[in-house]
């Protein structure tokens, strides 16, 4: 190892962060599926797809702000975007997502709900949905038209929006040419890919959670489509992670000894057993029995939360893999180091778990703020049981 | 004023507000970057002078020759004459600054000189090297070798 | 038009009065502007590092000062700049296609000399290889920086701004030699700087000063009396990791195949 490389730079926040936004960018592919490409037997998930995301992009930063040695300096990305960087597009890509995107599309679709609230509720929440409506209570059939016009064209714009929110991750770290483990072309493309089966089983997993905690029925045909996307989807990044491991053990570049044998010595867990048995191999044996064969709703609902339950530890794993194990060999091919992981520390576990924990408070509260299953205020021609 | 119609006007309103963002925005980044960022690249011109004027622990060579011009002259013709005087005896900046003020330290020969000229067999042939503890007999190196000039 | 004294004088001493806010205004917007060193000019310059693996003794001086010189914390992960032992086992006539890796050690970055090794490997080919930022002219580090805190300065020396950087360690990933690392006392990126405090100074940096051997020498490539350019000229030179065209500036007489 080169002295400099003992310690590790970008610890399990930097993991959390790649993950975050991958379930951000999934989540929102899996509401344009039904708003643009007109699959609609997903339309019962459109409104919890996009609360989903939002709730994730709104902790997104966290990590990031965490680690930084001087977070209260990071608005210089801002103000001084150094061009040649891929970590410079970050604020202006997330804040165009976020508000350009995700924001007016959130607004659009909950328009009718909020400018009912706005005159139904009492106090601060009163006052929070006015401050909603900008001051506009006009839901008559010809703005709601506008609406679904306008919400439909930001959905197109907001799939290569969630494609670059995401990539431009892949591509931070597939540009390195220094570091061999994470320099691929393919490395961007991998991201996304991964990214969206994280998001669909993310989006699988809440829906089914939250349509027991609301006692409603689940609509089955949502249930299954929802799943075969994510079969689809997994089948694709598993096929592009394969191409990259043959690829590279066919190569056998003066890079291949030393990641190959950290591979079955240091991540042997993280990434044989995690990443791709259980995380992979076993998520999609599942789905192609439920594919393949007629099982009872019952069963089928189960298998589908295990696998989708194991497909988001497998995303997490392979992210580990990437920015940890990344890390984890020298420059020189011929050392290794260990990742020390502290607990209460700023860049701990501790500050980790609650960053994964944040979003599914937001989330709860979001929900409660924007029932996504309720119908509101004048028709919406979204509301899932129109 | 362009008419809009009265059924999309939400949506005006919501164009102004983020027309605002971006005014606030500008505004505020004109305020934010650092006198002449971008002029000799995409850096804060300040940063080079920044970086020239980080203090001095080492003199350099040429400053000991003036209070000290026999060691210099003898060290010259020596076999050691490539050798800076601070390689051996530490930094001295602060000592030229005020010679009464700081001394150079006291320096053992036996560790000093193994730094150089214990056999190691990564070492260039051509570098005079011996196996210390055999060579000196538990001697100080001085005793037979003047730093400033040690042909024995 | 025509002007009687008097408004000559008012208009006049109008103008005067203004230049003389325009200048004081002026030295106001220059004063934000650095001077370089008083009588440096760095367009005049562009720095170098020769190195020569066959003079390099493995005595470590030029670790202990730059760590004196540049106040770097003491341990050995954080190396402005670092020696490193090779020892490359012979080859073995029973197994021909065995690879043989290298042993490479660098106890403390080397900065107190270096013990023998503890096996010793018969017949093996050993050397010492001094390793320091090698301040490329098209640097990745320079490239990844998302805000220009790290840069080239227009004499060739990468520098960090201290004051403006985020900590965001990308740098540090970027870069192929393992020569940036973390301050942890101020939390931003540090790294060799050529002892750019010295050289703007006609000194030499703090480890080529110590240097016995002349193992390393400072070089300015823009100066045709350098003997840089001789030494360039004369040895067969390379630079680490050719392969990933960093325009690493620094050039290395007698490096073996097996260093990275």
């Amino acid at each position: 190892m080169y002295p400099n490389e003992m310690e590790l730079q970008w610890s399990i926040l930097i993991v959390l962060y790649p993950f975050i936004t991958g379930l951000v960018a999934g989540a929102f592919i899996l509401a344009s599926l039904q708003r643009v490409f007109k699959v609609e037997a997903v339309k019962p998930t459109y409104r919890l797809a996009l609360l989903t995301a939002l709730a994730f992009m709104l902790v997104a930063p966290l990590p990031l702000q965490l680690h930084l040695g001087h977070p209260e300096r990071s608005f210089e990305m801002f103000t001084t975007p150094h061009k040649t960087s891929a970590m410079a597009m970050f604020g202006f890509v997330y804040l165009w997502y976020l508000l350009a995107v995700l924001v007016i599309e959130i607004w659009l679709e909950f328009r009718p709900l909020i400018v009912h609230r706005a005159a139904s509720e009492k106090g601060l929440l009163r006052l929070f949905y006015r401050v909603l409506t900008l001051g506009s209570t006009n839901l008559s059939p010809r703005s709601l038209e506008i609406d679904d016009r306008v919400g439909r064209f930001i959905t197109v714009v907001g799939i290569p929006s969630a494609f670059l929110l995401h990539g431009y991750v892949g591509f931070i770290f597939g540009s390195i040419k220094a570091n061999p483990w994470w320099s691929t072309p393919l490395m961007p493309i991998v991201f996304l890919f991964s990214a969206i089966v994280s998001g669909i089983a993310a989006v699988l997993l809440i829906y089914i959670i939250y349509c027991r905690s609301q006692k409603i029925p689940i609509d089955v045909p949502c249930l299954d489509t929802m799943a075969k996307y994510l079969y689809y989807a997994f089948i694709v990044d598993f096929s592009l992670e394969m191409l990259d491991l043959i690829h590279r053990i066919y190569v056998a570049d003066e890079s291949f000894q030393s990641l190959d044998f950290m591979v079955r010595t240091r991540l042997y867990a993280s990434h044989i057993v995690l990443q791709i048995g259980l995380g992979t191999l076993v998520p999609l044996a599942l789905l192609a029995l439920t594919q393949m064969r007629q099982l009872s709703i019952a069963v089928r609902q189960r298998m589908y939360a295990v696998a989708a339950a194991l497909t988001m530890v497998g995303i997490f794993a392979m992210r580990w893999n990437v920015v940890i194990g990344g890390q984890l060999f020298s420059k020189s091919f011929l050392g290794y180091t260990t990742y020390k992981m502290s607990f209460a520390t700023r860049e701990g576990l501790l500050p980790a778990l609650i960053v994964m924990v944040l979003p599914v408070f937001i989330l709860w509260a979001l929900v409660k703020l924007f029932p996504p299953m309720e119908e509101e205020g004048a028709a919406s021609s979204h509301s899932p049981h129109l | 004023m362009l008419r809009v119609p009265r059924d999309a006007e939400h949506l005006l309103r919501l164009a102004l507000l983020f027309a605002a963002g971006i005014v606030v925005f500008l505004v505020v980044r004109s305020l934010l970057v650092p006198a002449g960022f971008g002029e000799l690249g995409h850096f804060r011109p300040g940063a080079i002078l920044a970086n020239q004027q980080k203090p001095l622990h080492f003199a350099g060579r040429a400053a000991c020759d003036d209070c000290h011009a026999e060691n210099a002259t003898t060290l010259a013709a020596s076999r050691h004459a490539k050798i800076g005087c601070e390689s051996c005896h530490g930094p001295l900046a602060a000592h030229v600054a005020d010679p009464d003020a700081t001394k150079p330290a006291k320096l053992d020969a036996v560790e000093l000189c193994s730094r150089c000229h214990a056999e190691l067999p990564s070492r260039p042939k051509k570098q005079p090297q011996v196996e210390i503890v055999a060579h000196s007999e538990g001697e100080s190196c001085t005793e037979c070798h003047e730093a400033h000039d040690p042909t024995p | 038009m025509s002007l009687d004294r008097r408004e000559f004088l008012a208009q006049g001493t109008f103008y005067l009065m203004l230049t003389g806010a325009a200048s004081e205004a002026w030295s106001f917007i220059e004063a934000g502007k650095p001077q370089e060193a008083p009588g440096y000019n760095v367009q005049e310059h562009w720095w170098a590092m020769f190195i020569d693996v066959e003079a390099c003794i493995g005595c470590g001086r030029c670790v202990d000062a730059c760590k004196l010189e540049n106040d770097v914390p003491d341990e050995a992960w954080f190396s402005r700049t670092w020696v490193e032992r090779y020892t490359i086992p012979p080859p073995d006539p029973l197994h021909p296609k065995r690879e043989l890796l290298p042993i490479v050690d660098s106890p403390n970055g080397g900065r107190n000399g270096f013990p023998p090794l503890e096996h010793p490997v018969e017949g093996a080919k050993s050397f010492f290889v001094p390793k320091l930022c090698n301040h490329c002219a098209h640097s990745p580090c320079v490239q990844v920086c998302p805000v220009g805190a790290t840069f080239e300065s227009p004499d060739g020396v990468v520098l960090v701004d201290k004051t403006y950087c985020i900590g965001c360690r990308y740098c540090v990933q970027a870069c192929p030699y393992g020569c940036r690392f973390i301050d942890p006392r101020t939390n931003t990126v540090d790294k060799c700087t050529l002892c750019y405090h010295r050289i703007t100074k006609g000194l030499t940096t703090a480890c080529c000063e110590v240097c016995p051997t002349q193992a390393r020498l400072l070089g300015d490539l823009r100066n045709p009396a350098d003997p840089i350019h001789e030494l360039l000229r004369t040895h067969k030179v390379q630079v680490l990791k050719p392969n990933l065209a960093t325009g690493s500036k620094a050039y290395y007489n007698g490096l073996d195949a097996a260093v990275r």
